[in-house]
């Protein structure tokens, strides 16, 4: 037992924590602003892994681990637009058109890498880069909180970053205005003059692009590799993430941050006598469970309000 | 009008599927050195030995069964995605019961079987039960369960099952008497497709001419008007999932008794996506399901012989499977043919 406190109580678990929440946090994000639009996306799984594989891919032909980024985030968009065209102009349940999209990702990836680096499981062959670690100037001299803090990869900061845009594009801009007006109540955005689509398809966009740069972590900063279905169920994880977070920017970074604490927990405890099958077990069962809490949470809430109506109404 | 929509639906369903191989032809064009070959193999291969249209028949039997369990829970609008979880724990169920009992020969693999079948409709009846319950999403919860229950079918056959003489991470041998026997001669084809047949025909019964068929219907097309007309929606969504994991874990059960001698899955299978892809193929059609499992393993077969003969990876079938599922669920690809025909049968009629 004291072995895992001091696990737990450790500069580098702290560090890891940080480190893994990335990726979930940007795709939360992703998940954010769709849902914020009113369309749940559950193709982040799928961008992530498209995205990932296209960073390693360009970042390889063009040795330029900036490019091999640009180009996941753009990938990550046009597949977001793509989703939104099979969903709002197709008119393809978008659950069942983002599952198709799931699953052209979890395929075609291996296809292409085949293709491209001659493997059907890991890049090795390429010759990729990963994108640069930053060190803060004075945080990292600080004892304990600089070593967990400082250090990190860039796109951990801009996940973190990405936190408070979100929250300054949703609640403080025009566009996020609408992108609200659009999720709460479609019918009555479309009344004052929003385009519905117009809205969602914008929003599906940057949800794609969030999850670029999700995927671009996994292969560009978390490892310096593609492998299959890399992701490992983070888009999916993300996406519970968000909804437990109480579907706004600061709720979903405390829920990722959570799922990213048990992530590490994970990773850490395999030196521990517990099951390892037990310990990758963690991340997916706490987000069930909270996911439960949350919901059960929300429904009770909406109960309390509908109860103080009727009493309102009986006065 | 029926009948015609009927034909339109079916023309529009074979369009989507031409489109779709029409890209994994332009794709196999760009990618092979010996373009001709790896198509021929592709669309072909499988019709050319017994052997290979053996291995079609194989690989239609898991499919059909979760098609059937997907279609099921979709048909009460429930998207439980948890048929994966369900089919691997099926058949670590029946692993645990092939290996750890001794049972006579034709009891042996059917109460394996059953509890297969028991364990897949526990595990699914659990995104049903939070759903009822807490209202939490059952598509999350159920993409959740899938992990929890790879980890959890690892440690059974890990701690309890393994053979550690067999060098890889597999489990002892499955009792002779607790296996399937082969049907046809040359193949691997077993009993299952027998009891997958069966399993077809009861469902269809059951979705098209009982009671409890018509409320998961009805409660799928419109639960608030199902609520309405006295119907426990509730009930009938835990309904509809058990059942769906029922015949997913039974599946699961049947595919490691009948092909495996050791279980050997290290991931989830994946018959569970492709369980959903044959329901979207059926429009969660009971009757058709068999249409959709055959082509969708007659395409993976297809192409499983074009990767070991040509230059070609099979993984061509997956953007072949996305862009179908894409287009038959597409509601308006080509709805204005739909308008047109619905506005001349109107005209004909009021002349």
């Amino acid at each position: 037992m004291s072995n895992f406190f001091n696990i737990i109580f450790s500069v580098d678990f702290g560090y890891a924590v940080l480190r893994v929440t990335t990726p979930i946090l940007f795709a939360a994000m992703g998940a954010l602003i769709s849902d914020k639009a009113g369309v749940i996306n559950i193709a982040l799984e799928g961008m992530m892994l498209i995205a990932a594989l296209t960073g390693v891919i360009v970042s390889a032909l063009a040795q330029s681990a900036g490019l091999g980024l640009l180009a996941a985030v753009i990938m990550g968009a046009l597949v977001g637009m793509l989703l939104a065209y099979f969903a709002l102009n197709l008119k393809t349940d978008v659950i069942l058109a983002a599952i198709a999209i799931n699953l052209i990702a979890m395929g075609g990836t291996v296809f292409v890498l085949f293709v491209v680096g001659g493997d059907k499981g890991i890049s090795s062959s390429l010759p990729s880069l990963v994108l640069p670690k930053v060190t803060i100037p004075l945080i990292n001299k600080i004892p304990v909180l600089g070593s967990i803090l400082s250090g990190h990869n860039i796109l951990t900061y801009g996940a973190f970053l990405s936190v408070y845009l979100m929250y300054i594009f949703i609640y403080k801009t025009p566009l996020g205005l609408r992108i609200r007006a659009v999720g709460e109540n479609p019918h009555a955005a479309d009344s004052v003059g929003i385009s519905v689509k117009k809205v969602q398809y914008i929003a599906l966009t940057l949800s794609g692009a969030l999850a670029g740069f999700g995927g671009a972590y996994m292969s560009m900063g978390y490892v310096s590799w593609f492998s299959k279905n890399m992701t490992a169920g983070r888009g999916f994880i993300a996406l519970a993430a968000e909804a437990m977070g109480g579907a706004t920017p600061q709720g979903a970074m405390a829920t990722s941050l959570l799922f990213g604490f048990f992530d590490a927990l994970s990773n850490s405890l395999q030196s521990l006598r517990i099951p390892a099958e037990f310990v990758q077990m963690i991340p997916y069962l706490a987000t069930v469970i909270g996911l439960v809490i949350y919901a059960a949470s929300k429904t009770r809430q909406i109960k309390r309000i509908q109860a103080q109506k009727e009493r309102d109404a009986q006065l | 009008m029926f009948k015609q929509k009927r034909l339109f639906e079916l023309s529009r369903t074979i369009l989507a599927i031409a489109i779709a191989l029409l890209i994994a032809l332009v794709t196999i064009l760009f990618v092979s050195e010996e373009p001709a070959k790896a198509l021929s193999t592709f669309l072909l291969g499988p019709l050319k030995s017994v052997r290979h249209f053996g291995n079609v028949l194989e690989m239609m039997i898991p499919l059909l069964f979760t098609g059937l369990a997907v279609s099921i829970m979709f048909s009460a609008a429930q998207f439980n995605l948890g048929a994966e979880g369900a089919f691997f724990l099926g058949g670590i169920a029946s692993t645990y019961i092939a290996v750890r009992w001794a049972l006579p020969n034709v009891i042996h693999p059917a109460f394996a079987i059953l509890l297969g079948g028991v364990v897949g409709a526990v595990f699914c009846g659990i995104p049903a039960i939070l759903k009822v319950k807490w209202n939490a999403s059952e598509l999350v919860s159920s993409l959740m369960l899938n992990y929890v229950a790879l980890f959890l079918g690892l440690y059974i056959i890990n701690y309890f099952l393994r053979d550690v003489n067999a060098g890889a991470m597999v489990s002892y041998k499955l009792a002779e008497s607790s296996k399937l026997i082969k049907m046809i001669p040359g193949t691997r084809v077993h009993f299952g497709i027998l009891i997958a047949v069966l399993m077809v025909v009861l469902v269809y019964y059951l979705m098209y001419r009982t009671r409890w068929g018509y409320r998961i219907r009805l409660t799928g097309l419109n639960s608030s008007f199902a609520r309405y007309s006295g119907i426990k929606t509730a009930s009938v969504i835990v309904l509809a999932q058990l059942l769906g994991g029922f015949i997913a874990g039974v599946g699961g059960s049947i595919e490691v008794l009948g092909m495996y001698r050791r279980f050997s899955w290290q991931t989830l299978p994946g018959y569970g996506w492709d369980g959903i892809i044959v329901a979207i193929l059926a429009r969660n059609n009971p009757a058709l399901i068999p249409v959709g499992a055959f082509f969708l393993a007659y395409l993976r077969i297809g192409a499983d012989l074009m990767s070991r003969t040509s230059d070609v990876q099979s993984e061509v079938v997956y953007i072949i499977q996305g862009v179908m599922i894409v287009l038959i669920a597409a509601e308006s690809f080509l709805a204005h043919y739909r308008h047109k025909l619905v506005f001349k049968e109107a005209r004909n009629r009021s002349t």
